[in-house]
């Protein structure tokens, strides 16, 4: 009874090495790891929650009322009085900032609540149900998406004239084609799924396996693509505003600060001026560019750590 | 080939007949009537009826659809609200050859500065030098191109005079080349910056598929010079994906005109567009928006039949 290899085979109990291959890890904390390796998004993860730190306590951190006009003070430089110099009305160019980050935030996060709604919708209904339905849907989004869409945008401005509701409906109606194809992709793969097979076979409605049980799976890529998509919106509302279709003065958005900076006395007298709207614009969506990407891998199993 | 051809193009008429029908949903959706804008507020209602009767607004609204439809294949546009009896057409061509030209200079300059970039990116992969490119463009992603637009015509032309601050000529002065082309290098660098960054990252990846493949390695071994592999061997092929490109490009350049054209007052179709918004001058709106999106869809289908007239390995 000394045969080699048979050992085990006794009454001697088994022990498993517990400590290295059972770790039971919640995914959230492999993600933040996986997201806190990529230097970029951290950086971005913290100028975001500073510009929103910024855009909420806007009333206590901002030196002056945004639409007071000081006319003397037109065209100030940057200094002691204001920090960031003042504008052709005199009025501060810090605080305008602060409260033009409410405007571009809130058109972004809510526009694109909308449209990310609108898109899963559609494209967990064509990606789940396919054939006749998805080639219909499908052709629809292909006809949206040819249209340029600032011609979209500002054709839809005039017919309803510019507000904050304007524009949060119009980039919210229009902004969903690419999360709709993006769903439809993840739908279509994740449709004949074994998890999908076994709640089908259970007798589970199909509204049900739409939103409980396959769209859970494809969480990852929308929230990405809703981050990627803010940053769009704030150049859209940017670009809108600059043309005078967007935010209205006097409320202040980074766009219509733009706007006046092509007044001939900012041209001349103040060209520190646009340098500041332009420059958060363009921190800003380095940001949710910056966080879209950290994302990105953070949800990605395919990428090990 | 041909059916290819033939299958991608008739694919394309299901999608413009989409689009002329939210082009229409959305004119229907626009408050008040023409007459309103049109007619003389004091005018008498039997009046006002034979007007509505006389332009079909009375009809249904599908019949109404079918007839525009019908007119604008044609090449009638109606006439422009403001501009009374100057039919939407006439506007459009006399305005198209400026942005026509603003585009195909700024693709001309978007191409000469990315694909280079692109290809020293690749090549000298994870070096400082791709760290930097990649870096600015991303930079050139987040930045509002307007932004550049503003910030260049302050500095060079207003503070340096270097360049004029918009038109496309000197005002009364005589027809010259110079001229023109010294209008024009502004307006159509700031329009290609819109995708330099995209295109610079999308060569460098086709160049880096590229450069791994086989072949490469075959050339690099039977002595080629590195030069002669990356242009000769390398970029040709690395260049067929970038074909379709273009056509993903054209939705934002056509969008960018309209902006780059407010700011140097250059006198296009997104000027125009933009005028007629401001004046709500519905027929020149919708025609601009309907040709935008045309313009799109057969840039699409040119990009896919030239990517695969290139790429002898696709086969339909």
């Amino acid at each position: 009874m000394t045969t080699k290899g048979i050992a085990p085979m006794g009454n001697d109990p088994i022990f498993i090495d517990e400590s290295q291959n059972y770790i039971h890890e919640p995914i959230g904390k492999v993600m933040l790891r996986k997201y806190m390796k990529n230097k970029l998004a951290v950086i971005g993860a913290v100028l975001l929650i500073v510009i929103i730190g910024c855009a909420v306590f806007a009333p206590i951190i901002a030196p002056a009322d945004p639409s007071k006009q000081v006319l003397v003070d037109k065209l100030s430089p940057p200094g002691e009085k204001y920090v960031l110099g003042a504008d052709n009305l005199g009025r501060d160019t810090l605080s305008r900032l602060l409260y033009g980050a409410r405007v571009s935030l809130l058109v972004g996060f809510v526009s694109v609540a909308g449209s990310i709604f609108i898109g899963t919708v559609i494209g967990a209904v064509a990606g789940y149900y396919g054939g006749k339905l998805d080639a219909v849907l499908m052709r629809f989004v292909d006809a949206v998406i040819s249209f340029p869409s600032l011609f979209l945008l500002i054709t839809l401005v005039t017919i309803f004239e510019p507000s904050l509701m304007t524009l949060i409906g119009v980039f919210a109606i229009f902004g969903w084609t690419g999360t709709a194809r993006l769903v439809r992709g993840e739908f279509l793969s994740l449709r004949s799924a074994e998890f999908v097979l076994a709640a089908r076979t259970l007798g589970i409605r199909n509204v049900r396996i739409i939103f409980s049980h396959i769209l859970p799976n494809a969480m990852g890529p929308i929230i990405v693509s809703a981050t990627l998509g803010i940053g769009g919106v704030i150049l859209g509302e940017a670009a809108l505003s600059y043309l005078g279709l967007g935010i209205q003065p006097p409320t202040p958005s980074w766009g219509n600060m733009l706007q006046s900076a092509q007044n001939p006395q900012i041209m001349l007298g103040a060209w520190w001026y646009p340098l500041f709207p332009g420059f958060m614009i363009l921190i800003t969506v380095l940001a949710f560019n910056f966080v879209g990407d950290g994302l990105r891998d953070a949800f990605d199993p395919k990428i090990s750590e | 080939m041909t059916t290819y051809i033939v299958r991608r193009t008739l694919m394309a008429i299901p999608l413009l007949f989409i689009i002329t029908i939210i082009s229409f949903i959305m004119m229907q959706m626009a408050p008040g009537d023409p007459t309103a804008l049109m007619m003389d507020p004091m005018i008498k209602q039997e009046n006002l009826v034979a007007y509505k009767e006389a332009y079909g607004l009375n009809d249904n609204v599908i019949v109404q659809y079918v007839r525009w439809l019908g007119n604008m294949v044609t090449g009638n546009f109606g006439e422009s609200l403001i501009r009374q009896g100057v039919p939407v057409s006439a506007l459009i061509v006399a305005r198209l050859p400026n942005t026509l030209i603003l585009m195909l200079v700024s693709s001309i300059i978007a191409f000469l500065i990315s694909i280079p970039l692109g290809v020293i990116s690749a090549t000298k992969r994870n070096s400082l030098t791709d760290y930097s490119i990649t870096f600015v463009s991303f930079l050139g992603i987040a930045t509002p191109n307007f932004w550049i637009g503003l910030v260049l015509i302050m500095f060079l032309s207003v503070h340096m005079g270097w360049f004029p601050t918009g038109g496309v000529s000197t005002l009364g002065e005589p027809f010259s080349i110079w001229d023109r082309i010294h209008h024009l290098i502004l307006p159509a660098f700031v329009l290609a910056t819109a995708d330099m960054a995209g295109l610079t990252r999308y060569s460098r990846s086709s160049m880096l598929d590229v450069l791994r493949q086989d072949y490469i390695r075959t050339a690099k071994a039977n002595g080629f010079r590195n030069k002669t592999v990356i242009f000769k061997h390398g970029l040709r092929n690395g260049l067929i994906p970038i074909i379709t490109i273009l056509g993903l490009m054209l939705p934002s350049f056509i969008g960018g005109s309209v902006i780059i054209e407010s700011i140097f007052a250059w006198p296009g179709i997104g000027l125009l567009f933009v005028e007629a918004a401001f004046q709500r001058d519905y027929p020149v709106i919708m025609a601009v928006v309907v040709i935008a999106a045309a313009l799109v869809v057969i840039g699409n289908l040119i990009a896919d039949i030239l990517y695969a007239m290139f790429d002898p390995r696709i086969e339909y």
